[in-house]
């Protein structure tokens, strides 16, 4: 049976999955069942300076985007760090740290961008006992109004600077949490990696409004009639969040450079594609607040059972994977020619191919009276549209054309050679084939 | 109550008050909020629907589907009823399974469509329970219609063309309008007086003038309705029905299918209206099946529902025949019955098997009957009618009849499967070839 047993950064779990830092891992109770379940690690909530906590508001914190039967795809808050007591949490922290000694136990911390502060606040969490901190520079609201949270995270400068504190003021690991909400991803990487951070984990949530009540005209959530941005999550940013943490697998200045994905991740197989795309572990924290901590149990017996069908002993086998695939768009092969095939066994005839295909792409579909449709293979550019918009698994695919054939839309010869836009002739920056 | 499923004869009160109410419950319950939400989202929103091809109104089923998904529930009811008024009945009577649920890709998928049917009836109570009708008539035109028989054909007729701006009488040989809506069709499927509701919604249209207990023939001439109105449309379904020509057919016990459900829908009190004990339903159409279920609901102990040919020629759907199944009736095919033996009232009926080709096999069975109700097939009763052709209104697509100025649809008329969707659909079309006609 496959070894799910991860080390990240020195820091070992028996699987890779940890609870990242949010409202499941603010208090005791909440993480000695997370471990309870089997979580493999937590990221317990921010921490902040001593003295009076922040104060969170006392009406809706969360709002969602639904699918079909109100699944929850989307979920954003706007929860600010713990609002309990730096003392209470340090001795929670020791305590369930002492009787989970197997299980890792990280401290996100957030306090003001003053080397005091944060020279203040590490032994703190150094005598707890824990595994490393997260410094929470990703929280996109409340906080960052404060200079603190995706304020710090949006200037490179400074993610180096208290990422050099931390090291310089705490012996264990420092994982850095990167904010989404910035043009490139690699500049706060690369900060992070130069200030002398272990790790970075990402992504943090995205600023975003839910919804707006058409009565009220409030934005969603809403407290007393007005809404602020909040941070979104959930299975609707995963695609956004593997992105970055792609750019940081491959980047020039980030390469190697360990990373914890986060974002969406609800089933093992969203663990497996973050940890293909360089992730040395993963953290959850929508799933578990839309199912609970149980959760966990899915994931590992899907990944193990993944891992031994595909013959992976540990997550390194895997790690990192696909990332030699993503590349840039100049790069792909301009000679590769697929068309789309359309199974008539499977085919339930709805016509939504049809429909997005004569109404919003190439026309490339046909309709017979009797409600038979065919891929017209002299129009189909093979966009993969009505794979996407097909209601029936497997009915339509596409099929990649053998080099030496003709393609029916363009009359040309499939070529064999991979040849992409850089040597493209309409190119006005081809450069000459060597 | 009196007596028992077990007392012989032909006897009332055979259950108690709170069997009747559950026997006679909505069958489908309807969907609230979150089960329409759920059922509408399996909608693939299909391109050029089969569903509405299946549709004899050609509802667009997937629009109102979407409709209901986004929360505009009364919209959909508009989308519904702008092409079938009478979409609350249909969404309660439709053989949903032969038609658009039957034509649904999810059926061809996994067996299971859309429950466009439920979906409908959602969208349209959701309208009709505030009050609204969201229709208004055009600008007066001066032209006048008769229209005959206020059931689904004639009421569609009517709206449609005091939708366009006609004034519009209708007669109605009845106490009460709707036609099978209110006389024909088994309780649990519309309970709660939905049928009575429904005609009190259509009317708010304005501009139709309803005499019920005016049979046309009887208590009003065609001729007169011809010159009287600039147009009639004929719609007042069949009245007749077929005679059970064997021997004892008229003993004590024996009676129409249809007087049993009109009875059965127009009592107050279910436990007042007798049924025999052993109970046999001649015929293989909706109206058998609804009486031997509705028999076996009043507490009749044994229904047998017997029919000349296999279950495949049964015009009652395949979803009717299980229902009847379900409930306890007891489908007998290949047998045509021969004689009704017993002193005075009938107890016994007699049949003879008979193979595909209706051949009599000369083998004969004798089932307990103290009951035996008549359902096979209606006539249409009048005289000076249009011409006919097989024993209906001969009419063309839009209605058009053999007298000028006589438009028929309906039961009455050629064309239909005697559904209630087929003759809304008749009336409605009928109307839109009417107003073409008068307006010129």
């Amino acid at each position: 049976m496959a070894n799910l047993q991860s080390n990240f950064v020195g820091i070992k779990s028996p699987n890779p999955f940890w609870l990242a830092s949010a409202p499941p891992t603010d208090k005791e109770y909440n993480v000695r069942r997370a471990f309870e379940a089997g979580w493999g690690g937590v990221v317990w909530k921010t921490l902040g300076s001593e003295g009076p906590p922040v104060v969170n508001v006392n009406g809706p914190r969360y709002g969602a985007i639904y699918g079909a039967d109100r699944r929850l795809l989307g979920l954003n808050n706007i929860e600010l760090i713990t609002d309990r007591d730096l003392y209470t949490n340090l001795e929670e922290i020791k305590r369930v740290k002492a009787d989970y000694p197997d299980r890792a136990m990280i401290v996100s911390i957030m306090v003001p961008c003053e080397e005091e502060a944060w020279k203040a606040i590490l032994p703190l969490v150094e005598d707890t006992g824990a595994d490393g901190i997260e410094l929470n520079f990703g929280c996109p609201h409340g906080m960052s109004e404060r200079g603190m949270g995706a304020a710090v995270g949006q200037v490179p400068e400074y993610i180096e600077m208290v990422t050099r504190w931390c090291k310089q003021y705490y012996s264990k690991p420092v994982i850095v949490k990167l904010t989404p909400n910035i043009t490139d991803i690699r500049k706060p990487a690369a900060a992070a990696k130069a200030g002398g951070a272990d790790a970075v984990s990402l992504i943090n949530t995205i600023n975003s409004i839910t919804s707006v009540d058409l009565d009220s005209m409030s934005p969603e959530p809403s407290i007393d009639g007005k809404g602020s941005h909040g941070g979104y999550c959930g299975p609707a940013v995963k695609p956004i969040a593997m992105s970055m943490v792609s750019e940081i697998a491959r980047g020039e200045d980030t390469r190697g450079l360990p990373i914890s994905g986060i974002g969406g991740i609800t089933t093992w197989r969203d663990a497996a594609e973050f940890i293909t795309l360089g992730c040395g572990n993963v953290q959850v924290c929508t799933a578990a607040m839309t199912y609970g901590f149980k959760v966990v149990q899915e994931m590992i017996s899907g990944l193990s059972d993944w891992m031994d069908e595909k013959g992976h002993a540990s997550i390194d086998d895997f790690r990192g994977a696909a990332v030699p695939n993503v590349t840039d768009w100049q790069y792909l092969n301009l000679n590769y020619v697929a068309k789309a095939k359309i199974n008539q066994d499977l085919c339930i005839s709805c016509g939504r191919c049809f429909a997005a295909c004569e109404d919003t792409s190439h026309q490339a579909i046909s309709m017979s009276d009797e409600r038979v449709f065919e891929v017209i293979d002299d129009e189909c550019v093979a966009c993969n549209l009505c794979v996407n918009v097909c209601p029936v698994e497997n009915c339509i695919t596409m099929e990649a054309m053998e080099p030496g054939q003709t393609d029916p839309r363009t009359g040309k010869t499939v070529e064999p050679e991979y040849a992409n836009w850089t040597t493209h002739p309409n190119n006005p920056a081809a450069r000459a084939a060597e | 109550m009196t007596q028992s499923p077990f007392s012989p004869g032909v006897a009332a009160g055979r259950l108690d008050d709170a069997a009747y109410a559950e026997n006679f419950s909505d069958l489908h319950p309807a969907l609230d909020a979150h089960e329409a939400l759920v059922a509408a989202d399996r909608c693939y929103f299909c391109h050029d629907a089969p569903c509405i091809t299946a549709c004899p109104t050609d509802i667009d089923i997937p629009l109102f589907i979407r409709q209901i998904a986004t929360g505009t529930p009364d919209a959909a009811a508009k989308t519904i009823l702008t092409q079938n008024i009478m979409g609350g009945m249909c969404a309660r009577v439709c053989p949903t399974e032969t038609l658009c649920e039957e034509a649904c890709v999810r059926e061809l998928a996994e067996g299971k469509p859309v429950l466009i049917g439920q979906l409908q009836r959602y969208a349209t109570d959701h309208l009709q329970e505030q009050g609204v009708h969201p229709f208004t008539r055009a600008a007066a035109t001066g032209k006048s219609v008769a229209v005959v028989g206020a059931g689904p054909a004639g009421l569609s007729c009517a709206h449609r063309l005091a939708m366009l701006g006609h004034d519009v009488t209708v007669y109605d040989a009845r106490p009460k309008p709707g036609g099978l809506n209110e006389y024909g069709i088994a309780a649990y499927k519309t309970p709660e007086g939905f049928a009575q509701e429904e005609v009190d919604w259509l009317l708010k249209i304005g501009g139709i003038t309803l005499h019920h207990d005016t049979a046309l023939g009887r208590d009003v001439a065609l001729e007169k309705l011809t010159t009287g109105f600039d147009a009639v449309f004929l719609g007042m379904g069949l009245g007749g029905v077929n005679a059970l020509t064997v021997d004892g057919g008229d003993k004590e016990g024996v009676l129409d299918a249809v007087d049993f459900i009109a009875d059965l829908r127009q009592s107050g009190d279910l436990g007042a209206l007798p049924v025999g004990r052993d109970v046999v339903v001649i015929g293989g159409g909706m109206t058998a099946v609804d009486a031997a279920v509705q028999s076996k609901l009043l507490g009749a102990l044994n229904v047998t529902l017997a029919y000349r040919r296999g279950r495949d020629r049964m015009n009652a759907s395949v979803f009717e025949q299980d229902l009847a199944a379900s409930k306890g009736v007891r489908i007998t095919t290949h047998v045509v019955p021969k004689a009704l033996h017993g002193n005075g009232a009938v107890r016994e009926i007699e049949f003879e098997y008979v193979n595909d080709d209706m051949t009599g096999t000369g083998e004969m069975v004798r089932i307990p009957a103290d009951q035996v109700l008549r359902a096979i097939g209606q006539t249409l009763e009048g005289e000076s009618l249009p011409a006919l052709e097989r024993g209906k209104i001969a009419v063309t697509e839009t209605g058009r009849t053999s007298m000028d100025g006589i438009w028929a649809g309906g039961d009455c008329a050629t064309g239909g499967d005697d559904l209630t969707v087929t003759a809304v659909a008749e009336g409605r079309d009928a109307a839109m070839d009417i107003h073409a006609s008068l307006m010129g």
